[in-house]
């Protein structure tokens, strides 16, 4: 607890935007073989810095198995809204979760991020007990506390019940129990975001253990079994208000940005993959009357290929789809970043007018056939993957791998872990940086990426920007 | 208490008459906050020869508070479950959780020391009536006051200061609102015991 309010907190999108630049990018390591404890890398982004561009410091866990996936902070923007009370934490905390152990760190990034630790451990059978769910993924710090969305409901498969999101204390880290009060026709859970003073919550579907776990389950994909819906919520009753069907070809509806600006009432969605023609594709909801609606905005095609140059699973289709893994939105609202994890490309989209986005920029890095490597010479496994937004919208990062089990059925050869990052022009348009390429130790995958002082998918806000 | 949210009012609208309009609802769930507590208290001065006792329960009621404030410094969870469209509701439990009701009890029966004594020997229904007048009276004068000083500062901030204000402003006063508790509680018991 502090007498003023954190620095890093901003009343507004447009003042997060004024801030000073980020210091420091944390990354999440993965050891996808599991003979390691899974790890995070503290990244020094300050430019002209002696170590720029270099991992400082690494936390390694005390376990292996972990698999780490998503992060956040323990509080945010969002801590300046008068109705919750919490105005006086800090963003010190980092909260990650191991996607397939469910355990979960604390990690303390204060004093000095260069010295960053563990500060705690919440074993798995914590959250099996108090919340029946398991598999934790996404982390919001809001309202009611610190929300953790999960992958998997009850059982060792994790399919006994649904999964939803549970809330942590934001001070203590204890467990507090399920966050539904009314899930409606919810049963598989992703991502989740919200509009806090519209007081409406968004979530998405991915897919059940079993069909991750141990990879892409491609029959299940074929007779469209991965998630294909968006509900959305009453933020403090806890209740589903509306669900809406994408048209189950539209498979897997992951990641989730809601405008910045809580003043606008819309967001984004995308869709990993079409059935029909393997295409990828971005979604716009927005509220209106009262209700909500949703439309596909933007397609991204398949590419074609010789058969000889895919892995054993696409080889049947001919085809590089784009695998639409992660999507993020600048903090202005202005540019939203689609990465396309099999045809290696980091697409720039102008989404000012949000139903119909226009693409801005591209970068090819990566990728299943192209392998497009980085204007510093170097090979860059995977495809773009994890994407992070500085919060004045001028530097994009991002990482390269999406999920053990199935890089190695997109990307039989290995993905060494890899993080870059480009810089956008404010008019649209996106250039690698060549002076910044992160490689990890060898063994370990990165995956999602947090910049100190907030970023474009950490931050919520309770106060437009006028 | 609550010009932050006023702001915020007004800029979603874009509107200043929003603003005005979120003042109200504030205004009426701390006022409904004062005369929760003040009542059971106004009821309980009738009875005159336990006058001294109440007064002590009460100053040491607000002590105790203080302490349980100064101990536990978590707002109640149940806070953040209030919607923002319900301002009213979210002032009234604001203004109950910080014991910002029960400040007002030691200066109410002191206020009403005078008056009770005159009135010894008066009915104790219009005893009853003098003192359910003086709560509400103590009530509206220190939601005005509160609304007043707070309209002002949302109005301010919206049109001249801006949002970093927002944060600027913010100071954490939990511990000095605890220990005000136990300071006003501390002064009515010493003044009780030494009449």
């Amino acid at each position: 607890m502090t007498i003023r309010p954190d620095p890093t907190f901003h009343a507004s999108p447009k003042l997060a935007m004024e801030a000073p630049p980020e210091s420091f990018a944390y990354t999440l390591l993965l050891s996808p073989d599991f003979s390691k404890p899974d790890a995070l890398a503290v990244i020094d982004v300050k430019r002209g810095s002696p170590t720029f561009s270099r991992v400082v410091h690494t936390v390694v866990m005390p376990n292996k198995g972990d698999e780490f996936h998503h992060f956040g902070w323990n509080a945010c923007s969002s801590a300046l809204s008068p109705l919750a009370g919490h105005t006086f934490l800090e963003r010190r905390y980092l909260i990650i979760p191991g996607m397939r152990s469910s355990r979960i760190y604390i990690v303390d990034t204060k004093p000095d991020p260069t010295k960053a630790r563990i500060h705690k451990i919440i074993e798995p059978e914590e959250i099996f007990k108090k919340t029946g769910y398991s598999r934790p993924h996404t982390v919001h710090c809001g309202p009611e506390g610190i929300y953790v969305s999960t992958l998997g409901g009850g059982g060792k498969d994790g399919t006994d019940g649904p999964p939803g999101i549970f809330i942590m204390d934001c001070e203590t880290f204890d467990i507090l129990g399920r966050w539904e009060i009314d899930r409606g026709p919810q049963k598989l859970h992703y991502d989740f975001w919200w509009n806090l003073p519209r007081d409406y919550m968004v979530t998405s579907e991915w897919a059940l253990p079993p069909q991750f776990e141990n990879g892409i389950v491609p029959e299940d994909l074929l007779s469209n079994k991965y998630g294909h819906r968006i509900h959305f919520w009453d933020l403090r009753a806890r209740r589903n208000v509306q669900t809406i069907d994408l048209g189950a070809n539209h498979q897997m509806a992951l990641e989730v940005r809601p405008a910045h600006d809580p003043v606008r009432e819309y967001g984004f969605l995308g869709v990993v993959v079409d059935t029909t023609n393997l295409e990828g594709s971005i979604w716009t909801w927005w509220r209106e009357g009262g209700k909500f609606h949703i439309e596909k905005t933007a397609t991204i095609p398949a590419e074609p290929a010789p058969k000889d140059q895919l892995p054993l699973l696409l080889q049947g289709f001919g085809a590089v789809p784009p695998l639409v893994s992660d999507i993020d939105l600048s903090m202005d609202d202005k540019f939203l970043y689609v990465a396309c994890w099999g045809t290696g490309e980091m697409r720039q989209y102008d989404v000012t007018d949000p139903r119909k986005p226009k693409l801005a920029g591209s970068i090819h890095i990566g990728g299943i056939v192209r392998r497009t490597p980085h204007p510093n010479g170097k090979a860059f496994a995977g495809g773009p993957q994890m994407v992070e937004i500085s919060r004045d919208g001028r530097r994009v990062y991002w990482s390269n791998s999406l999920y053990s089990t199935w890089d190695d059925q997109f990307y039989p050869q290995g993905i060494p872990g890899a993080e870059v990052m480009a810089n956008a022009n404010p008019g649209g348009g996106l250039e690698l940086a060549k002076d910044y390429w992160i490689s990890f130790p060898d063994g370990y995958r990165a995956h999602q990426i947090r910049l100190d002082g907030g970023d474009c998918s950490t931050d919520s806000f309770c106060y437009p920007s006028v | 208490m609550g010009w932050p949210l006023a702001v915020s009012a007004g800029l979603m609208e874009r509107s200043s008459r929003a603003l005005v309009a979120a003042l109200w609802p504030l205004t009426a769930g701390h006022l409904l906050a004062m005369l929760l507590v003040l009542f059971p208290f106004a009821l309980l001065v009738a009875l005159v020869e336990w006058q001294r006792q109440i007064q002590i329960g009460a100053s040491l009621l607000v002590i105790g508070f203080g302490i349980f404030r100064l101990a536990s410094r978590r707002h109640p969870r149940a806070l953040a479950r209030i919607p923002p469209t319900q301002l009213g509701l979210w002032s009234f439990a604001v203004a109950i959780a910080h014991g910002a009701g029960l400040m007002l009890v030691p200066i109410y029966l002191g206020l009403c020391r005078e008056a009770d004594l005159d009135q010894a020997h008066a009915a104790a229904g219009t005893l009853i009536n003098a003192n359910l007048g003086m709560a509400v009276l103590v009530s509206i004068v220190h939601a005005t006051a509160m609304i007043a000083a707070g309209g002002c500062t949302a109005w301010l901030v919206y049109r001249y200061l801006g949002l970093k204000f927002i944060s600027r402003s913010w100071f954490n006063l939990d511990t000095s609102w605890a220990v005000s508790l136990i300071l006003v509680g501390a002064i009515a018991l010493a003044l009780v015991l030494a009449s």
